[in-house]
């Protein structure tokens, strides 16, 4: 009797992980499908993250392996995973862009026209840096001045 | 008075060190072990469960009200489920496991010795350490995990009764956007590593305090109170060390 207790409990605690790993967690998502490794250079990342999504159209196709400062160039240099079901383009472009107005910062890839397909260890060649606020207000500021100083003439 | 704590604290590190390599009666008897498992896990079952839904229900209330103001109901999934894995579950847990479970613990083993049982054992030949006190210390080591991760599934399930078939949350962006966001090895895993570790820390103060207990009835009174106290507030403290190496915002 007392065994049979103990052995719906542990039964139900294991249970209880498992529901927490697969029905609130996504185990991994990615985990068990191949990828291979693409690279992109960046200017700016803002504030991209360690396994932040990677996505084409707005759907998820890989994820952000790590982020390296290259210093040689002086520039990020992200790695990540692309599953590989999904094959892009050489003239891919790869974006950092942010999902909502406060959301979460992530890659957006678009496809290019070439034929020729992206592999395992390829590098991206057009890439657009994250947007900084600093920056554009004070693009803004800048063009503001320079109107006015066009108006004194 | 310093003395004395530090004294004390010797002869917990020798008392742990002690169980664990007498341990191994726990594991060629381990009818033992199951013996306890029900004491200290399957007893605590209606107090924890009944408590994690209730603080989920309540986070899905108080996460509601809040995340209104921004516009952004449909997060509340993540918030629940979040401050449950992360943080409510193992603590909550931890401190009911404490009270619950870790009390008995205390009264039963200074009992034990001041009814002079734990001497009649050695007087014959039986090692108390590895007949009593092992097999508390696994049972407790083994339960408060599987007690934390049910705490935060009731929990979450709590959340979603409010969130979703109470307040009328979209179902869909309740679980996907939790699922988006929890991460397996981030998030579950550290919560599970923080349990085992309050786990750890809590049968160690009670198996202690009980076995350090004066023999007498006011003795193993203020052991129990002492158990729960110290207990609670190893929980928190330890709570606060390991977030800050899991968590530190990098």
């Amino acid at each position: 009797m007392l065994d049979l207790w103990v052995g719906i409990f542990v039964c139900a605690g294991i249970g209880a992980l498992l529901i927490l790993a697969l029905k609130v967690g996504n185990m991994g998502g990615l985990g068990g499908s191949d990828t291979y490794r693409l690279y992109a250079r960046f200017d700016n990342i803002g504030g991209l993250k360690p396994r932040a999504p990677v996505k084409s159209a707005g759907v998820v196709v890989g994820r952000v392996e790590e982020v390296t400062f290259d210093n040689d160039r002086f520039v990020a240099k992200v790695a990540m995973n692309i599953e590989t079901r999904y094959k892009f383009p050489k003239d891919t472009t790869a974006s950092v862009l942010t999902s909502g107005l406060l959301g979460e910062q992530y890659i957006g890839l678009e496809g290019g026209g070439d034929t020729a397909v992206l592999a395992e260890g390829d590098s991206l060649k057009l890439t657009q840096s994250a947007v900084v606020l600093e920056k554009l207000i004070g693009q803004f500021l800048y063009s503001k001045a320079a109107e006015g100083g066009d108006d004194k003439k | 008075m310093t003395n004395d704590g530090v004294l004390r604290l010797g002869f917990a590190a020798r008392f742990i060190a002690l169980t664990l390599a007498h341990s191994g009666t726990s594991f060629v008897r381990f009818g033992l072990v199951i013996r306890e498992l029900y004491f200290t896990g399957v007893l605590s079952l209606i107090i924890i469960l009944v408590s994690g839904l209730f603080v989920g229900m309540v986070l899905g209330f108080q996460g509601f009200h809040t995340l209104q103001t921004y516009g952004s109901e449909s997060a509340l999934g993540v918030l629940v489920a979040l401050s449950l894995v992360r943080e409510l579950g193992p603590v909550v847990s931890a401190l009911l496991f404490a009270s619950r479970a870790g009390s008995a613990m205390t009264a039963e083993i200074g009992l034990m010795k001041a009814t002079e049982q734990l001497s009649a054992m050695e007087m014959m030949a039986v090692d108390p350490i590895s007949r009593v006190v092992a097999p508390r210390f696994w049972a407790g080591f083994i339960s408060m995990p599987l007690l934390a991760a049910m705490f935060s599934a009731m929990g979450v399930f709590g959340g979603y009764l409010v969130g979703v078939v109470l307040i009328g949350v979209d179902e869909g962006s309740f679980w996907s956007q939790m699922q988006s966001a929890v991460d397996f090895r981030e998030d579950i895993l550290n919560g599970v590593i923080k349990s085992v570790v309050f786990g750890f820390a809590i049968t160690w103060i009670a198996l202690f305090e009980g076995y350090d207990a004066p023999p007498t009835a006011e003795g193993v009174s203020g052991a129990t109170t002492r158990t729960v106290v110290t207990s609670s507030l190893a929980v928190l403290g330890l709570d606060f060390v390991l977030t800050s190496f899991m968590f530190r915002g990098i």
